[in-house]
């Protein structure tokens, strides 16, 4: 191998820049890790496996996480239950159904919803949407199925389930993008095919689009739970920031965000360490998150 | 025909990563005289065409073996510099690309400006006497502050040769510089050329047979990575010594 | 068939009524932030500080210009790196680092910006013990360096091969080609995707509660904690004060026409350049 090539000066400098701000981005990554363990080290190695209980008493010294880490599996995967199907019907709606500019102008007010800060979405959930969960929407379905653990106990308004409706808001952009990008990338000779073989619009959509976006679909899923899971500001406000674990959706709970947001700015000593740690364990699921996330969109057509 | 060999490549090699595309080509282009190369797609002319200005290597895993020699001097010399000597090699390609969101002035232009040159009134002149060899002035010459891509399809075209120009190259390397104009434009391109032989070497790699008979002293045949016959245009087209070059341009190949 | 045909057509109502109500909120959030938003605003909301609590006027000038100063410092960090990481993922696609890079600029932009604040806490707050702009500034340099990554990859490119190529055939060296070619004839495109990011560190909070922390006062240093408007609607909006809850839905009205305004401006400029290259 002769490469006989000449390489400028100014050239192989100019490269070396961009490789060193590369390198920033490894060391950001890696530090990521090493300093958010580092944190929450004093907590490992004073309580170690005392941080899986379900108790978070910071006056009491005691300090589980196990609550925290439910009360994000629940509201993520509880937001993903209400906003799958309005995403999915969404994208539907924007690549099959609308003509070209209502599709696009509906398209952007999707895009719109992505652009609003979570702290606006915690503020009209705090004032708008909380009451309206307090008086209606919850009295309604106690009345009903009130029997059930789960739809339980006194109504506060700000809670486990009041904070999944707002995530599930917050989430049905991100669903939506990646559903429309996936049913973009199926050649309509599959549509076509449907159609001439005498199905009704509606027929054509279930088989030739939903049917054969099945796995894209569950990896849109996938990067919107990724999204709920880190999700902080809009979950703090209407969570009721309570560590104790309650199995009613409708009492008020903790994720391992909101903890963070808070409690680390007036946390100290072992308290602060365990927050640390909080934030370790949930740096460690975005990371699984994200690689199921490659390997569910993988092949997708994304 | 020619006096003198200005481009010489010798037992030229060019890969990209394993693969071999050209397998060792001899070829000697003369002074002031037009070069046509043609060939079936994936033959190899347009690898050779940027193994000339040493661009080939610029493609990831890609390297040459051989040697161009361009007025006596080695380009794939360890000395050599291929950004100088491509100074020397002017190039147009197969689609017109102005660089984007520059004016025509400064897509002309870009090529000394971007080597340090400030004066105004030599930029001008320069810009001016690039156009007016590319037959484009006339055309552009109250709208030079327009973004290049606003030219037709043709015009831009003509902006790529002269942008080339603009670095007074001794040679010219033209990539299918017509197969994505239409005809009338093309026909343009073509006058271009016989006007431009008058003050350099060209080089064009085309797909179009009676282009290559219309605008070239000699053409080579390039088939698989080699060069199957190289002669004047006039023989190759008549009398081609080789079977496959006759299968070839009667249009029975393959 | 007209049951067939009945069906088709009831489910095709339900994917517009479902679309309709995720839109909703959007419709509701913007009312409901202009119709309470505009009666906090006044000249002094916005070149006030807070006055305590049970007094009437103030505002929360402070809030604002400290979100201002914040994205300065932040994009004075962010903008340079996240450019030179989009621009080495987009010329040297092949070379190892870059190949990396893009995973790694993946991950970063996946991890949950409540993490991004807490470890500039760990890095910048805990050993210089305090909260200060600095660190804030560098916890939103953090969130933003991948997305500038990311899209100003896209941006480049956008810009084709046979555009650098031509370039290089003029006898120029890459680095300038690459600079002034390439970077040079995208900018009003990097300038989106730099705005782009913008929009969305200026409405960050978490990253900020425990690093850039929050003040009543105007800036009082880089080292010092400095006020930001969404931490100030945070604070505001969980107290139990009316009126604060009106300064909350003043600055939620601000964050917005800020945050929705970058947006359609970048969207505007974005479709017109589109129209006038085709």
């Amino acid at each position: 191998m002769n490469s006989l090539r000449e390489v400028h000066r100014p050239d192989v400098s100019f490269r070396w820049i961009l490789m060193i701000c590369a390198w920033v981005a490894f060391l950001l990554l890696t530090g990521f890790f090493i300093f958010l363990f580092d944190l929450g080290f004093p907590a490992l190695r004073d309580l170690g496996f005392n941080l899986l209980t379900l108790e978070w008493n910071p006056p009491l010294k005691v300090f589980g996480m196990v609550s925290f880490i439910y009360g994000t599996l629940l509201t993520s995967l509880l937001a993903l239950f209400i906003a799958t199907p309005v995403s999915v019907a969404s994208a539907v709606v924007l690549s099959e159904l609308a003509p070209g500019k209502l599709a696009k102008a509906l398209g952007f007010l999707v895009e719109m919803l992505a652009a609003i800060p979570s702290i606006v979405y915690g503020l009209w959930g705090l004032f708008f949407l909380v009451p309206i969960l307090r008086e209606t929407v919850m009295p309604f379905v106690q009345k009903f199925v009130g029997f059930l653990p789960i739809f339980g106990g006194p109504i506060y308004g700000v809670s486990v389930f009041s904070a999944a409706v707002i995530l599930a808001i917050m989430v049905i952009p991100t669903i939506t993008a990646v559903c429309r990008e996936i049913f973009a990338n199926i050649p309509q000779v599959q549509r076509d095919g449907m159609l001439a073989l005498g199905a009704t619009r509606f027929e054509m959509i279930q088989v030739a689009v939903l049917d054969s976006s099945r796995s894209g679909i569950f990896g849109a899923m996938v990067l919107g739970l990724g999204r709920a899971l880190g999700e902080t500001m809009a979950v703090t406000m209407l969570i009721g920031n309570r560590s104790e674990l309650d199995f009613s959706w409708f009492a008020p709970g903790q994720t391992m965000a909101s903890a963070m947001a808070s409690e680390v700015a007036e946390a100290s000593g072992t308290h602060l360490a365990a927050l640390g740690m909080v934030g370790f364990v949930l740096l460690l699921i975005s990371a699984l998150v994200f690689y199921s996330t490659k390997w569910a969109l993988k092949g997708s057509g994304r | 025909m020619n006096s003198k060999n200005l481009l010489v490549t010798k037992g030229l090699k060019a890969f990209v990563a394993d693969f071999e595309i050209l397998h060792g080509i001899d070829l000697a282009v003369g002074e002031r005289e037009v070069v046509a190369l043609i060939g079936p797609s994936g033959c190899g002319k347009s690898t050779f065409l940027r193994c000339l200005n040493r661009l080939h290597e610029e493609t990831e895993g890609a390297h040459v073996e051989g040697s161009v020699v361009l007025e006596g001097i080695e380009l794939y010399d360890r000395k050599s510099d291929p950004v100088a000597l491509r100074r020397r090699i002017g190039m147009v390609f197969q689609k017109p690309n102005p660089f984007p969101s520059m004016s025509v002035f400064d897509n002309v232009a870009a090529g000394i400006v971007l080597q340090g040159v400030k004066n105004k009134s030599v930029l001008q002149e320069a810009v001016e006497r690039s156009l007016r060899q590319a037959a484009l002035w006339d055309e552009v010459k109250d709208y030079l502050d327009r973004p290049g891509t606003s030219l037709s399809g043709g015009q831009q075209q003509r902006l790529c040769i002269a942008r080339a120009l603009t670095v007074k190259p001794p040679v010219l390397l033209m990539d299918e510089p017509t197969s994505a104009l239409d005809p009338i434009s093309t026909a343009k391109i073509e006058e271009l050329v016989a006007h431009l032989k008058e003050q350099m070497t060209i080089v064009v790699v085309t797909h179009n047979m009676q282009q290559a008979s219309r605008i070239s002293d000699r053409t080579a045949f390039f088939l698989y990575g080699n060069v199957v016959e190289y002669g004047a245009t006039r023989e190759v087209f008549t009398t081609p010594k080789n079977r496959k070059t006759e299968e070839y341009i009667t249009g029975r190949f393959g | 068939m007209i049951s067939r045909d009945l069906k088709s057509r009831l489910m095709v109502a339900l994917c517009y009524a479902l679309l309709a109500l995720a839109l909703v909120p959007l419709l509701s959030i913007l009312y409901t932030v202009i119709s309470k938003g505009l009666p906090a605003l006044s000249l002094d909301f916005f070149l006030k500080t807070p006055v305590p609590v049970g007094e009437a006027g103030g505002g929360i000038g402070h809030a604002i210009l400290g979100t201002l100063l914040l994205i300065l410092m932040a994009s004075a960090i962010g903008v340079p790196l996240g450019l030179a990481m989009g621009i080495l993922l987009s010329e040297y696609p092949k070379r190892k680092t870059a190949r990396a890079l893009r995973t790694v600029v993946e991950v970063l932009s996946s991890v949950p910006s409540i993490v991004v604040g807490l470890f500039a806490y760990a890095v910048i707050v805990k050993p210089m013990k305090g909260f200060s702009a600095h660190a804030g500034a560098v916890a939103l340099a953090i969130v933003m360096v991948p997305m500038i990554a990311r899209s100003s990859e896209e941006m480049l490119k956008l810009v084709p091969t046979s555009v650098r190529e031509a370039g290089l055939a003029l006898g120029l060296p890459r680095w300038k080609v690459i600079l002034k070619i390439v970077v040079g004839g995208s900018i009003g495109s990097l300038i989106v995707s730099v705005l782009l990011a913008v929009a969305r560190i200026a409405g960050e909070t978490a990253p900020l509660l425990f690093t850039a922390f929050g003040s009543q006062r105007w800036f009082q240093g880089l080292n010092q904690p400095i006020a930001s408007l969404p931490v100030t609607i945070y604070n505001y909006a969980i107290s139990p004060y009316e009126d604060w809850h009106e300064k909350a839905w003043g600055g939620a009205l601000v964050l917005i026409v800020l945050v929705v305004g970058l947006n359609l401006f970048v969207r505007m400029m974005w479709t017109k350049r589109r129209s006038t290259r085709s």
